[in-house]
């Protein structure tokens, strides 16, 4: 276990984040955190392809470097996912904003009361 | 003409950005953009589909030859689904002009939303997917957004969060395969991962996070509490594109995740991964539609109606050999057309009388013979009355089960056919054999996700799309006999 830990510390890391992120996403009653939490997900499976790309004692993925290098094709969907986790956020706090023009509340609880006045 | 594929992803692509610039000179200019996009779309997709039965269409993107570089393959499979999507686009644009939502940024995000189930459906390469499957989400959420009133955005941020959660276990999939085998194109992923070997944890992990992850956008129960919210809370003409497109597309996904990646061989290793697919499908069936009997809005209805249509998919993909698969293929153009074609008709007696729930529906055929009408016949063919198309991809499903000896799986699927009479039973009832009590109470209900359209504003194209895909739905189901041999080949493929 101990062993565990030592070697594979990132990958747990990575896999506490995903589930701190869930468990925000779930448990908060509050939109904003609800996005946040969202995010922490996100940011848990972004650090877990990186850390697979990582090589003990390698170098940058650059021809004047000497091998051996780390695996470059991870940083470059992360990218990708990162871009597509920003657009995400961006709409999701554009739809909050909307929430709270209408109900005048952020908490989940409030808005079902208000939405059920209808 | 051999980069046919990539500008059937670009030119929705461009149509859009088209749109929302034309609507900078002027207001509502969106509608006749999107209408040329679209129609170039139905003609290249056309065209596409005409050669790909022939021989797989592939097209290297950017010169980087795969597995390297991103591929975009299609096979018949592919190509019908890029057809479909490009048919209900153009179909459901016609109904939109009337219904609305009529800004331009409207149907800049309409065509983003074909770009991305286009590029689903004919890409070669897995993260490739994920791009297109998040700009897809993407689009649909701000689709169902589109709607005016509080109901819709809240409809949309449960449907962002639970579609954000899916797309990111699918992305999570991803990783596992990725580092099992360090490819990212479909076809050498599925050599590879055989290489690896299909009883690693490492590849059933995959396995397990790309399913579930394409469960979620599938809406399988019970995964699909986004769902119903998302369909009844949107505009008509987007509960119909959506629930006629995003999720049948996700359905293709997992088809190709499942067959093209993981192969046949990885179910026969792994009798865990099919009891996933027959677990989800078998409570789909049931769960689905015995929540939709339980509504009383004929929208969430509806939608409940998909969960459970959607289960049949699953389960064909589940019993895995030929016959069934090609059932899965009918049955996902067969229940778009239908379920299309429902949420339009559901909008059109919404739009001309004011009834929305399943009490209003009371006397229907009374005040409105044409929407009821259609409605009925449309409900008929979803129940698989032949020789609607709903019928010949039940059959070839439930055959498929039937031949693979798969026996619990076979009396849920015949069993589905009772459980939709059920549901549509008691609006059928209602419409045809049953006065109105009183007057339509559209008063005391807000038509909450309407467009805001004036209460007799039907259109003629409204009226035509609804009557369009109503024989659309009995002519297929002639055709559907011809276009299952004509599959034959690219489904014994993607078996092999």
């Amino acid at each position: 276990m101990i062993d565990l830990l030592a070697t594979r510390g990132y990958f747990l890391v990575a896999f506490l984040l995903m589930g701190v992120g869930t468990y925000m996403l779930i448990g908060s009653p509050n939109l904003i955190k609800k996005v946040i939490g969202m995010n922490v997900f996100q940011t848990g499976i972004f650090l877990f392809f990186i850390t697979s790309a990582f090589v003990e004692g390698a170098s940058p993925p650059l021809l004047s470097a000497p091998e051996p290098y780390v695996s470059p094709l991870p940083h470059v969907l992360i990218l990708t996912a990162i871009v597509v986790g920003v657009s995400l956020t961006a709409v999701a706090l554009g739809l909050i904003v909307r929430i709270y023009d209408e109900y005048g509340s952020l908490r989940e609880s409030e808005i079902r009361e208000v939405a059920a006045d209808e | 003409m051999s980069s046919l594929p990539a500008l059937l992803v670009a030119a929705p692509l461009l149509g859009s950005v088209l749109a929302l610039l034309a609507g900078l000179v002027r207001s509502k200019t969106g509608w006749p953009v999107a209408l040329v996009t679209a129609a170039v779309q139905v003609v290249g997709a056309g065209v596409l589909a005409s050669r790909a039965f022939d021989s797989t269409v592939s097209y290297v993107v950017g010169g980087f030859t795969a597995p390297f570089g991103i591929e975009l393959v299609v096979d018949g499979l592919s190509a019908t689904i890029a057809l479909l999507v490009a048919v209900v686009s153009l179909a459901v644009l016609a109904y939109s002009r009337a219904a609305g939502p009529r800004t331009n940024a409207f149907y800049a995000v309409y065509l983003l939303l074909v770009a991305g189930l286009t590029g689903m459906s004919i890409t070669g390469d897995v993260f490739n997917m994920y791009v297109f499957l998040e700009i897809t989400g993407l689009a649909a959420y701000a689709l169902v957004a589109s709607g005016e009133g509080g109901r819709s955005a809240r409809a949309a941020l449960k449907y962002l969060i639970v579609g954000t959660i899916g797309a990111s276990l699918f992305l999570l999939g991803i990783g596992y395969a990725f580092i099992a085998t360090g490819t990212l194109n479909m076809a050498d992923l599925s050599t590879q991962l055989a290489a690896v070997g299909y009883t690693e944890p490492l590849v059933q992990a995959a396995f397990a996070l790309l399913v579930v992850g394409l469960f979620v956008k599938v809406a399988v129960f019970p995964l699909h509490a986004w769902q119903p919210d998302a369909y009844a809370g949107s505009p008509d003409s987007v509960s119909a594109l959506i629930s006629a497109l995003v999720s049948t597309v996700a359905a293709y996904a997992l088809i190709r995740i499942v067959f093209t990646v993981f192969t046949v061989e990885f179910l026969q290793a792994n009798p865990a991964a099919r009891s996933l697919l027959v677990a989800g499908a078998v409570v789909s069936i049931v769960f689905g539609s015995v929540l939709a009997v339980s509504q009383t809005e004929i929208k969430r209805m509806l939608a409940y109606s998909s969960v459970s249509q959607f289960g049949l998919v699953v389960g064909a993909i589940a019993v895995a050999n030929e016959t069934a698969l090609i059932g899965a293929t009918i049955h996902l153009v067969g229940h778009a057309v239908m379920k299309g074609g429902l949420f339009l008709t559901a909008g059109l007696i919404a739009t001309a009388t004011g009834a929305r729930t399943v009490d209003e529906y009371e006397g229907l055929i009374q005040r409105h013979p044409l929407g009821a009408g259609v409605f009925g016949l449309l409900a008929l063919a979803m129940v698989g009355v032949p020789p609607a198309v709903g019928f010949v991809g039940k059959w070839y499903i439930a055959l498929g089960a039937v031949e693979a000896s798969a026996w619990p799986l076979a009396v849920v699927i015949l069993l589905s056919t009772l459980l939709t009479l059920a549901y549509f039973a008691r609006i059928l009832e209602r419409m045809f054999f049953r006065d109105a009590s009183e007057e339509p109470r559209s008063s005391e209900r807000p038509a909450a996700s309407d467009g805001g359209v004036a209460v007799d504003g039907v259109s003629v194209g409204m009226i035509g799309v609804v009557v369009a895909a109503a024989l659309a739905a009995v002519v297929l189901g002639t055709l559907a006999f011809e276009y299952g041999q004509l599959l034959e080949p690219t489904v014994q493929a993607l078996l092999s």
